[in-house]
């Protein structure tokens, strides 16, 4: 049978991409801490990192994790939901039942993946305000942020999908291990430990930005 | 009807009623009245079959063998729980004692497209053969019964293939899973026979055939929501399904198929 449509295959492969994304928003999350540090640290950082040819390769990388983490998704959900086609009329309530996170990852995704293409088409997207530092012109992406998170709905809205995005996280890191095998009672506890601090380092951090934001400006 | 020291209770069951696997079913109300807490959940519905029998109706079918909480044969998903309310515990090992006067109590059939429903609650469940006959065994030369002792095993290995070894077939794993994944018993079974030296020469085409035959089955995938372990009498771990997961990985880059 082949690895790549096998169903175990096919969660590795959504582990490893979703691994991969995880890296990268902390990273992203860790980068934008600099707003803190005011328009010219920040704006110099964007500058660095689009200016430099390299981002086109690692952008690329990305889509192709997102789009491998989603796709190889869809086609387990497809397969999942077709395995029980008539629903229980109740649902488990006592010990049995099973963690609210776990079991709605896929409409987290959902919320995320909409998510992803509005914060893409805000920002990246987005205006294109430029500002002058010395001799270099470059993007003012420190007023498009201060322009977006003045608005108390675009707030709102960032600070749920964040959120969600914390519960995609806390089942989604320890799950992707324990789908590539890693799971024994020596470490268990640790990676799931580990799945939650860094959910929530992450999501915090990035919750703090737009807050800040509002109230600062 | 009551026991020594038990006291009855008046129930109202909402029992599934499936005429075959392509009926649609219905659900179908019962009181059951006077049923002695000192039952088990499996004399509770004898009982009622006495008198539905006796009243020329039908029986609610439902599957039963040991009735000791060993072979794996009775299921049912009781408010919505495979096996019912109790961890570790078969419905044939639940006691009416854990239910309270006037309850109302649904019973469904195991439900996932690899067990169709053969009647009412019982669920055709061969797909777990299947899967067995897949690579579930070892292949041995026959003769006379070797030395138990002949092939040293060390404890801590012995004691982590019986405990996966444990798995009585049941299927509460597959009824739980919110993806009627079969991963819980493929694994206690691969996990089983990855631990002790009789299973290692097939070892890495056994992890591809019994993972090709469940996928081939219907069942879902896991996603780690841990449901199985919750719902498995006989408390097979999920750490199972992650030695299944590196089984097969290994298996896929080993195996020449
Ligand atoms: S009837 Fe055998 S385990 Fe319940």
């Amino acid at each position: 049978m082949s690895y790549f449509s096998s169903s175990i295959g096919r969660k590795q492969i959504v582990g490893i991409c979703g691994l991969g994304l995880s890296l990268f928003v902390l990273t992203h999350m860790l980068g934008n801490l600099l707003v803190f540090l005011g328009p010219q640290a920040y704006n110099e950082y964007g500058h660095a990192l689009t200016s430099n040819k390299l981002i086109y390769i690692a952008e690329a990388g990305l889509l192709a994790i997102l789009i491998g983490h989603v796709i190889y998704t869809v086609l387990l959900t497809i397969r999942n939901k077709n395995a029980r086609p008539k629903k229980y009329a109740v649902t488990p309530a006592g010990e049995k039942k099973t963690n609210f996170a776990a079991k709605t990852m896929i409409y987290q995704g959902v919320v995320i993946l909409v998510f992803i293409i509005h914060h893409l088409l805000t920002f990246k997207f987005g205006e294109e305000y430029e500002v002058q530092y010395g001799e270099v012109i470059m993007r003012d992406l420190y007023r498009l942020m201060v322009e977006v998170f003045s608005q108390p709905i675009y707030v709102v809205w960032y600070v749920i999908a964040v959120i969600i995005l914390w519960t995609h996280l806390g089942h989604g890191f320890s799950s992707s291990f324990k789908s590539l095998g890693f799971n024994h009672p020596k470490y268990v506890k640790k990676i799931d430990t580990a799945g939650c601090i860094y959910a929530a380092v992450v999501c915090l951090g990035f919750i703090a930005q737009p807050l800040y934001m509002f109230m600062n400006n | 009807m009551a026991g020594a020291g038990g006291k009855n209770l008046n129930l109202k069951l909402k029992v599934w009623k499936q005429k075959g696997p392509n009926d649609s079913g219905h659900f179908l109300n019962y009181d059951a009245n006077g049923i002695s807490t000192d039952m088990s959940f499996l004399e509770m519905l004898d009982v009622m079959n006495e008198d539905l029998i006796s009243n020329g109706q039908e029986p609610i079918e439902f599957d039963h063998d040991c009735r000791e909480g060993i072979c794996g044969t009775c299921s049912l998903v009781i408010n919505g729980e495979p096996h019912g309310p109790d961890k570790g515990t078969t419905t044939c090992q639940l006691h009416m004692r854990r239910f309270k006067d006037g309850d109302t109590i649904a019973i469904e059939p195991f439900r996932a497209k690899a067990f169709p429903v053969i009647r009412d609650l019982i669920v055709d469940r061969s797909a777990f053969d299947r899967i067995i006959e897949a690579g579930g065994y070892i292949s041995t030369n026959t003769g006379n019964a070797v030395d138990a002792n002949a092939m040293p095993i060390g404890k801590a290995e012995a004691d982590e293939a019986f405990n996966s070894a444990a798995c009585i077939g049941c299927g509460a794993c597959v009824a739980a899973c919110k993806n009627a994944s079969a991963s819980l018993f493929t694994s206690a079974k691969l996990s089983h026979l990855a631990a002790i030296p009789q299973g290692q020469a097939e070892r890495i085409s056994r992890a591809n055939s019994m993972v090709a035959q469940m996928d081939s089955e219907a069942f879902g995938a896991c996603t780690n929501t841990g449901a199985c372990e919750a719902a498995c009498p006989k408390e097979i771990s999920i750490e199972n399904i992650a030695v299944m997961n590196r089984e097969f990985a290994i298996s896929s880059l080993k195996s020449r198929k």
